[in-house]
């Protein structure tokens, strides 16, 4: 009887040989599901959802009321048609876009960044339906962040590949009753007012800005992007958002704004927990009175005109010399229809009467708490003086004055804001990057992902 | 002659007939094996030879996604701080179930040791999920960990022990350790319940202390058991996932990244499959490298 041979290292490097053999044969991502040939030529009637039962497949973003208030009221006006919606946090429908718009593709999606959607044939090229609605008629700055180039890039020029339901505004949220006790008696108009108000709080013994800063969403780029546009232009910040050739978030002004940033921190103008605070908790503490300064969005106007009746005010981030030029992030609540979608002209329709219904104009504002997108004469609802949500529609009129619309500098890429934005702001406030370091450190990473694509 | 005859071909057929059966058994299981781990681990590898985003086409960049996970310290950070939460979710476990479990043993006749038995499992029946956001709670600024300590005089050392640069990947390691304890402790309690009772006797009319019982025969007795724990515990630090997610996702400052983690976010938020599936094979490797010893030394045992 023969001793069996065992095999040795020959046979396990036999084994490795064949299996790195295989894997050369086919290459992952050959037989992706590719998109159906979608005509971009203008139809020949407007597009509508006719009188047939129609079921619309939607995929909505967790916390926001309105696109389900929209959908309610749609299917009110047009019977026939009944939605099936499903809905996630941001951070979930940002990593499932792609697959769920390949896989099963809904006929209206709640869209987290699009360059990388578009260049994997993703979404629907909607410059049709423009010419059919007459999208092409409205103020042009708010469809240039949904304008993207061939394969996704640059933004801000080229077809249009999404629609927001409104424009969302951003800034300074304070608690009025606190802002008194201070003796602020009116919004700082200068950024060296608003550090005043800042240094007040602190002595009084008030939380000068409560914000998040923990997990992987780092809420500190939202004061930074509003210092960035004080101290220098926002066409640059935008060109990097849009990810234009050559541009670079690590600019002098830029470098001002991140160490202005810094001192703020040094100065403790934020809470101590900043990094270990998510969204949720920074809205709870601003809501039961904690802090005087927040920095958020009018996506928040309706919640806080309920829970702080009266209380609560809003203002621009003031620049840094008195009456100079203004800019906030101000970005459509992004929704795209899939390349594959079932219903892909009732879908169109619907965002189109996103725009132009009375009544939907109407849920925009008192839900929304933004101003919805559309021609510039559109109706507009009556809103309350006493209202955070008339303070924040006169600040849209005065951005689009000073043309200072900005994307968020955290929908630069798919990954920059949890990859990079978030660790080098944690960082940043634990003492452990510079504002140079931090800047460098961003723009190498943005490099990066933009050559992975 | 012919009964010779006969008796053999009877033989052969049945001996065949058997080793087919035994296939036949094992079939179903094999075949589950080889559609949910065989085939996930070779398309995985496959992946891991290119540059991919999950949906377009793929780029072929060979070992390059290896090179990447020990060069880009994003990645190679992950898979230490994967190797220091072995402190936590394993040593920790492993010697406090010890002495947990020995000394339920030495109460073992009274109620006390029912209710600390079912008390230290309690961990082990709780999802990961529930586990990560309770804790969360507690370590939170103005959690029931920070109460307590402001309650005892030590106010100035509280803080928001999960958003802190050098307590987040000790606070979630101690979540780990919590969680893993009760798992410990109870498989520990029942090899003690194995250990043949004349030799406590024997080790006792030589002179023996509670101490030298422990060190001469418990342990040496638990080497099945302890080997057992050490690689649960092992793979579960090196594989966590959950519990980090919940808690802290990463930061602050990637400072509780770990590759679990890691490989998720490169494959679904930063779309780079290739690299995720390279740190995923990495990490497949380093638990088979840990594991392995440990069922030597337990094997070794038995000699």
């Amino acid at each position: 009887m023969a001793r069996r041979v065992r095999p040795g290292r020959s046979g396990t490097a036999l084994v490795i040989a064949l299996g790195t053999l295989a894997a050369a044969c086919a290459a992952p991502g050959s037989n992706s599901p590719q998109p159906q040939a979608t005509g971009t030529s203008p139809a020949s009637t407007a597009p509508a959802c006719g009188s047939a039962p129609v079921t619309m497949s939607g995929y909505f973003e967790t916390g926001f009321p309105l696109p389900k208030a929209l959908t309610t009221e749609f299917t009110k006006q047009h019977p026939n048609v009944t939605w099936n919606v499903r809905e996630d946090q941001f951070a979930i429908i940002t990593q499932n876009a792609p697959r769920v718009l390949a896989d099963n593709p809904p006929d209206l999606m709640r869209l987290p960044q699009v360059s990388e959607l578009v260049k994997d044939d993703l979404l629907k090229n909607l410059d049709g339906y423009a010419t059919a609605f007459g999208w092409d008629k409205w103020p042009a700055s708010q469809l240039e962040q949904l304008r993207l180039g061939p394969g996704g890039r640059p933004r801000g020029e080229g077809s249009l590949y999404a629609l927001g339901l409104n424009m969302s505004m951003t800034g300074l949220f304070y608690n009025k009753k606190l802002a008194t006790q201070i003796g602020m008696s009116a919004p700082p108009t200068t950024l060296a007012e608003l550090d005043q108000a800042l240094e007040k709080a602190k002595q009084a013994g008030i939380t000068p800005i409560l914000q998040f800063n923990g997990g992987a969403t780092g809420g500190l780029a939202f004061p930074l992007q509003n210092l960035m546009a004080s101290y220098g232009p926002a066409a640059p910040i935008n060109d990097w958002i849009f990810q234009k050739p050559g541009a670079t978030i690590d600019t002098p002004a830029n470098l001002q704004a991140t160490q202005h940033l810094e001192k703020w921190i040094k100065a403790g103008y934020f809470q101590k927990d900043v990094n270990a605070v998510d969204y949720a908790t920074m809205m709870s503490r601003f809501i039961d009175g904690q802090g005087l300064f927040m920095f958020n969005g009018d996506w928040e106007s309706g919640n806080l005109d309920k829970q702080m009746a009266g209380n609560v005010g809003f203002t621009l981030m003031p620049p840094a010399q008195q009456g100079g030029k203004r800019a906030a992030m101000s970005a459509p609540l992004t929704f795209g229809i899939a390349a594959n979608a079932k219903n892909a002209d009732c879908a169109a329709f619907f965002l189109n009467w996103v725009a132009t219904d009375k009544r939907a104009r109407e849920i925009g504002v008192e839900i929304g708490g933004s101003r919805p997108m559309g021609p510039a004469d559109a109706y507009m609802p009556e809103v309350g003086s006493d209202k955070v949500t008339a303070s924040t529609l006169a600040a849209g009129a005065d951005i689009a004055k000073d043309d200072g619309a900005m994307d968020f500098i955290a929908n630069a890429t798919g990954a920059i804001y949890a990859k990079s934005w978030t660790p080098n702001l944690q960082k940043l406030v634990a003492g452990q990057q510079t504002p140079q370091g931090l800047l460098k450190a961003v723009q190498a990473d943005y490099a990066g992902q933009l050559e992975g694509n | 002659m012919s009964r010779s005859a006969h008796r053999r071909p009877a033989t052969t057929r049945l001996r065949g007939a058997r080793g087919l059966v035994g296939w036949l058994f094992v079939l179903p299981a094999l075949g589950f094996y080889a559609v949910f781990v065989l085939r996930p681990i070779t398309l995985t590898f496959q992946y891991s030879l290119y540059d991919w985003n999950g949906i377009g086409p793929s780029t072929w960049v060979g070992p390059a996604n290896y090179g990447k996970v020990f060069t880009d310290p994003d990645l190679f950070d992950s898979l230490v701080n994967a190797f220091q939460l072995i402190v936590f979710f394993s040593a920790v476990p492993v010697v406090l179930g010890l002495a947990s479990a020995a000394t339920i043993r030495r109460i073992a006749a009274s109620r006390l040791a029912l209710v600390a038995r079912t008390v230290l499992f309690l961990p082990q029946v709780i999802p990961l999920v529930a586990a990560g956001i309770a804790w969360s709670w507690l370590l939170a600024s103005t959690g029931v960990v920070n109460q307590l300590l402001t309650l005892v005089g030590l106010g100035g050392v509280t803080r928001a022990w999960l958003g802190d640069f050098a307590t987040a990947l000790p606070a979630v390691g101690m979540i780990g350790a919590w969680v893993l304890l009760g798992l410990c402790t109870l498989l520990l309690l029942a090899g003690m319940s194995k250990i043949d009772p004349a030799l406590y006797e024997a080790a006792r009319l030589d002179g023996a202390g509670p101490w030298r019982e422990f060190v001469s025969i418990t342990v040496p007795s638990l080497r099945q058991e302890i080997a057992v724990c050490v690689t649960v515990t092992v793979i579960a630090a090196l594989a966590s996932f959950d519990i980090i997610y919940i808690a802290t996702q990463g930061g602050p400052g990637n400072t509780t990244m770990v590759p679990g983690l890691q490989i998720y976010y490169l494959a679904f938020s930063e779309r780079e499959v290739g690299t995720a599936s390279a740190l995923a094979m990495v990490l497949m490797v380093l638990v088979i490298a840990c594991a392995l010893p440990i069922q030597w030394f337990a094997k070794d045992g038995n000699k």
